[in-house]
């Protein structure tokens, strides 16, 4: 990843937050309080206006300043959550990573930087649920010899697999974890923003 | 929706503009949307800086003033406020001697202010936290995000804001704090959903003779959905619930908080207030102290949360204590 890659991958997030947005709130009004799709809208409008103008030498100054924008932002767990993950991918990130390892490592002390807020833990029916599978691809990919662009690719459809594994878990962290047994049978909002954060990426890299 | 709004995405700035008109004594911040007392912060007096999502009105806006609290930091409607704010607060009305964050168990509003104390550490000002978690009707708490803080809100409030005051260190304050939130239980009761100016739905369907029994203040699902039933049965539910979690004793002393979520007429709440006097009457109970109102609402939900807080002397001697906000005003 370069510093074009990252301001496109965040560009795209920003397009297909908008773009989901009604589906995200629509997710978070089951199990939730219905804020989620306006919260991350509200939070990647404000990033696409502070990049316009912001000189970035490197990848990771394009994701810390987006974690920063985010933190600044969205309110929620979710602006925290994203805002902290996006700042640690963005210091892991301070050269071009073209290598999915480094990618790899970049992402895991994003998913750190989740944990360590949320203590959210797989199977919790949380973003972390897509997350973790996202960067187990990555891992995979890194180490069969793959390039970026298939990294990105499996990290998308990863991420989809673990949104989707969410629908039957049930909830126990956040909003959704007083609904108890009713959480069981809806997908998760969370989980559903880092599967299209995941997918903007793949589509930034393949469309280069 | 029918609202009383111009616009969805401008609610909350334009409340803020009327609570800057309606109340001059406060300086409202529209830009880092903090609302405080005008003035710098005193040197020798702890500041105590709360806030949360919006739609809970009075809290947290209406509780700031002498003896109470030094600032708010409303979020958008039930969306917790962003680390800025509180970092502006807490720059703006510390006086040296520190600053305490009291906090609403939510994941969100937790997160926020734990970034914010983070920034104001590093910025130089003392702070320390206070969770408010007083929702018995949340039992399975280690697989859940555990209790939600509710109308104990409004007690750790007044009561460290009071010693806070008498120039009580932040320790001291923040110890009192903790102590208030320990002593306090709280039960609700929705008979209808509330709607968010941001959604336009209400948020969760309530058939015409039912009840959410030990509802959330943003329409978290309690324990059951019933059919309604009397007041007097209502009541008996959510004391139980409380007594169970926090026996009480004949002859203890309490401060009991009868709390309309929004849309529920006065009247009713003083039928309510009938039935949980009779109540702790009848085993004992003293009620040294209450209060019947809208303090904690959760925009136009129909229901009532019943607060009771074990109160000692030093509790009570600190709740009489004067206060001069917009939503409590006494010995003034």
């Amino acid at each position: 990843m370069d510093t074009d890659l990252a301001r496109t991958w965040v560009q795209a997030i920003a397009a297909a937050v908008e773009k989901h947005k009604d589906h995200l709130t629509q997710l978070d009004s089951a199990i939730g309080d219905a804020d989620h799709g306006v919260n991350m809208h509200r939070g990647f409008s404000a990033i696409t206006a502070a990049l316009t103008d912001y000189k970035a030498d490197t990848p990771g100054a394009v994701l810390v300043k987006t974690g920063t924008t985010l933190i600044s932002s969205v309110g929620g767990a979710s602006g925290p959550l994203y805002g902290g993950a996006f700042r640690a991918i963005g210091k892991a990130l301070d050269t071009p990573a073209t290598d999915p390892r480094q990618f790899a490592a970049a992402l895991a002390a994003g998913l750190a930087g989740i944990q360590k807020l949320g203590a959210a833990a797989p199977g919790d029916k949380t973003m972390i649920d897509a997350y973790a599978l996202a960067l187990a691809a990555v891992r995979q990919q890194a180490d069969a010899g793959a390039d970026f662009a298939a990294a990105a690719v499996a990290a998308a459809d990863a991420a989809e697999e673990g949104m989707r594994a969410t629908t039957p878990m049930q909830a126990r962290k956040g909003r959704a974890s007083y609904l108890g047994a009713r959480s069981m049978g809806h997908q998760d909002p969370g989980a559903t923003s880092t599967a299209l954060i995941f997918r903007a990426l793949a589509e930034a890299v393949v469309a280069r | 929706m029918k609202k009383f709004i111009n616009a969805p995405e401008a609610v909350l700035a334009e409340a803020l503009a009327g609570i800057a008109a309606a109340h001059p004594e406060l300086k409202v911040d529209g830009e880092n949307k903090v609302i405080s007392r005008g003035g710098a912060g005193r040197s020798g007096k702890v500041a105590l800086i709360s806030g949360g999502g919006s739609g809970h009105e009075p809290l947290h806006g209406g509780f700031v003033g002498p003896g109470m609290l030094d600032a708010a930091c409303p979020g958008e409607v039930f969306t917790s406020p962003v680390p800025g704010q509180m970092l502006a607060a807490a720059q703006s009305v510390d006086g040296g001697s520190g600053v305490l964050f009291i906090v609403k168990n939510y994941t969100g509003d937790v997160l926020n202010f734990q970034m914010a104390a983070e920034l104001a550490a590093e910025a130089g000002v003392s702070v320390q936290t206070v969770l408010v978690d007083d929702d018995v009707a949340v039992q399975d708490s280690t697989w859940t995000a555990g209790r939600r803080g509710t109308g104990a809100t409004v007690l750790v409030e007044k009561i460290a804001g009071a010693l806070a005051e008498q120039g009580a260190d932040l320790a001291a304050v923040a110890e009192t704090a903790k102590r208030v939130n320990a002593a306090s239980r709280s039960f609700a009761v929705a008979l209808t959903a509330c709607t968010t100016p941001g959604s336009g739905k209400p948020g969760f369907d309530l058939p015409e003779d039912e009840m959410e029994v030990g509802v959330g203040i943003h329409g978290e699902p309690g324990r059951s959905r019933e059919k309604l039933r009397p007041a007097k049965e209502i009541v008996a539910t959510a004391l139980d619930a409380i007594l169970a979690d926090q026996p009480l004793a004949v002859g203890d002393e309490t401060i009991v908080i009868v709390n309309g979520l929004g849309a529920t007429p006065l009247i009713e709440l003083y039928v309510v207030f009938h039935e949980v006097a009779t109540a702790l009457a009848d085993k004992g109970i003293v009620i040294a102290r209450n209060l019947v109102g809208n303090y904690v609402t959760s925009l136009d939900m129909a229901g009532v949360s019943l607060t009771v807080c074990k109160a000692d002397a030093d509790m009570l001697g600190l709740w009489d204590a004067p206060v001069n906000t917009p939503a409590l005003r006494w010995g003034n």
